[in-house]
């Protein structure tokens, strides 16, 4: 059984069709593994070869993998509840009754999506300091930290335009105190807190900047950081690992 | 001081430009391709991508479980006229509501924050800890001289401020770093492990503990008015 599978795969690998989509035969062979990595849109960030050491667990705790995974999640969760969302008041708040008392699944969807942003947050400070412990931050490796210190912004500013959207109270007075902080910015304070919410309150102008912001500013912009981010990491070579060059970790 | 046999140094200065080495003679007629491959590398296809799916679908499996478990709250409709005690932020931004108790505004909502952001970024070009040299491997008792002074200042700063949620922190890691100065140098275990951080290591473990401590405390033992409440006993939020 397993053989006849093997031996379908392996035909079909070997058709005219599969070729034209993956631009090449079964990857057998290093120079065919190489091209199934930069002949591929998806994969032509990573790295063709990569050390051994730096695929064990201790090495990276797959931290910076599982951010990315987490990222994946909401982008997919976030589009299927947009389509049961609508950013008015007090429209956005009925749409989250709706959720849960109406829709297929929509208690399990909200639930996947914030759990998914909390753990993403969380991951992403792991990451941050593990890589810091690591001694990753050295060079050649110096301006990819700095991309992720931006990506680590981007998703904090993710995480808090999405806590307005359900529009409850905890959303309400989180985003309240939360933009309360900003006013207290010398000079320009009341101007920038006046320009995110479109209003000197938390209303229906803030609620619809957080819900763009949330939507399709900060993703596009998490989206080509990330990308930045893993091209670097190929670009500079390969991940930091502990005891090559004779380099010390921290 | 064991920190000679424990040197990192190759026979070859790492300051190419200060000492050139020569690494390879190339005679006429031959070329200077690379003889063979860097040790210990694989194919990112499969070895890589295989473990990465592994630990993709690893996770989604539990995200789902615990998304099953685990319902997101949804309180009362929003009403600008009804002010929840305490009001707080997201759990991520407690720290910073818990310094908002202590500082000024301006000083825990926007100098803090910026300081962090900027000394994050920077990190890379002061070339913080290149060698990765143990804090008291060099100048030992004037390094310890300079500790104590930074910690008597900041303690004291923090004891007006009676921020003590900070002060608590600071003086637990600053303690441990100041004890692993009289660590023995013969010593294994924990205490070789503390003696040989870098000064950056401390650095990091200081922000990092006084960041959990803030967060922990903003979320889980404050309760009304910002007071200070024990979570087992039955407090709301």
């Amino acid at each position: 059984m397993a053989t006849t599978f093997q031996d379908a795969l392996a035909r079909l690998r070997e058709t005219r069709v599969w070729k034209s989509i993956f631009r090449r035969g079964p990857a057998l062979t290093n120079r065919t593994r190489s091209l199934a990595v930069f002949g591929n849109l998806f994969f032509h960030f990573l790295p063709v070869k990569v050390r051994e050491k730096s695929l064990r667990v201790r090495a990276t705790y797959y931290l910076g993998s599982i951010s990315f995974l987490l990222f994946v999640i909401l982008a997919v969760s976030g589009v299927l509840l947009m389509f049961y969302y609508h950013p008015a008041v007090p429209q956005a708040y009925r749409d989250m009754k709706d959720l849960r008392f109406v829709v297929s699944n929509g208690v399990f969807l909200r639930n996947l999506h914030r759990l998914a942003a909390q753990l993403m947050v969380l991951v992403v400070f792991l990451h941050m300091f593990h890589v810091f412990y690591r001694g990753g931050y050295k060079p050649p490796h110096e301006f990819n930290w700095v991309v992720g210190v931006i990506l680590l912004l981007v998703t904090l500013f993710l995480s808090y335009t999405g806590y307005l959207l359900p529009w409850d109270q905890l959303a309400f007075w989180a985003i309240t105190v939360g933009t309360n902080i900003i006013s207290a910015m010398p000079v320009l304070g009341k101007y920038v807190r006046f320009q995110l919410l479109g209003g000197n309150l938390v209303g229906e102008n803030a609620l619809l900047r957080f819900y763009v912001l949330h939507c399709v500013v900060l993703p596009l912009a998490a989206v080509l950081f990330i990308a930045v981010h893993f091209w670097r990491v190929q670009k500079d070579g390969g991940l930091t690992v502990k005891g090559e060059d004779g380099r010390k970790g921290n | 001081m064991d920190e000679k046999e424990t040197s990192h140094e190759t026979g070859f200065s790492s300051d190419a430009k200060k000492n050139p080495q020569r690494i390879v003679f190339i005679t006429r007629k031959t070329s200077a391709k690379v003889n063979g491959e860097i040790p210990g590398q694989v194919m990112a296809y499969p070895h890589l991508l295989l473990r990465e799916s592994i630990a993709f679908q690893v996770l989604i499996i539990a995200i789902v479980l615990l998304a099953l478990a685990w319902d997101a709250p949804l309180e009362q409709l929003a009403n600008p006229l009804v002010t929840p005690n305490p009001a707080k932020a997201p759990w991520y931004f407690l720290g910073l509501q818990e310094l908002l108790h202590y500082f000024p505004p301006l000083v825990a909502g926007i100098l803090i924050p910026t300081l962090v952001v900027i000394s994050l970024v920077v990190i890379p070009y002061f070339n913080v800890n290149v060698e990765g040299e143990p804090m008291w491997s060099t100048n030992s008792s004037r390094r310890l001289r300079a500790l104590l002074a930074t910690l008597a200042v900041l303690e004291i700063f923090l004891g007006v401020f009676q921020a003590w949620t900070v002060f608590v922190p600071t003086a637990a890691i600053g303690g441990i770093a100041v004890f692993s100065f009289f660590i023995a140098p013969t010593s294994t275990g924990l205490g070789r492990y503390l003696r040989s951080r870098a000064a950056s290591w401390w650095v990091m473990t200081w922000f990092i503990c006084v960041a959990v401590v803030l967060t922990v405390v903003g979320t889980f033992f404050r309760g009304p008015g910002w007071s200070w409440i024990w979570p087992w006993r039955g407090h709301a939020g």
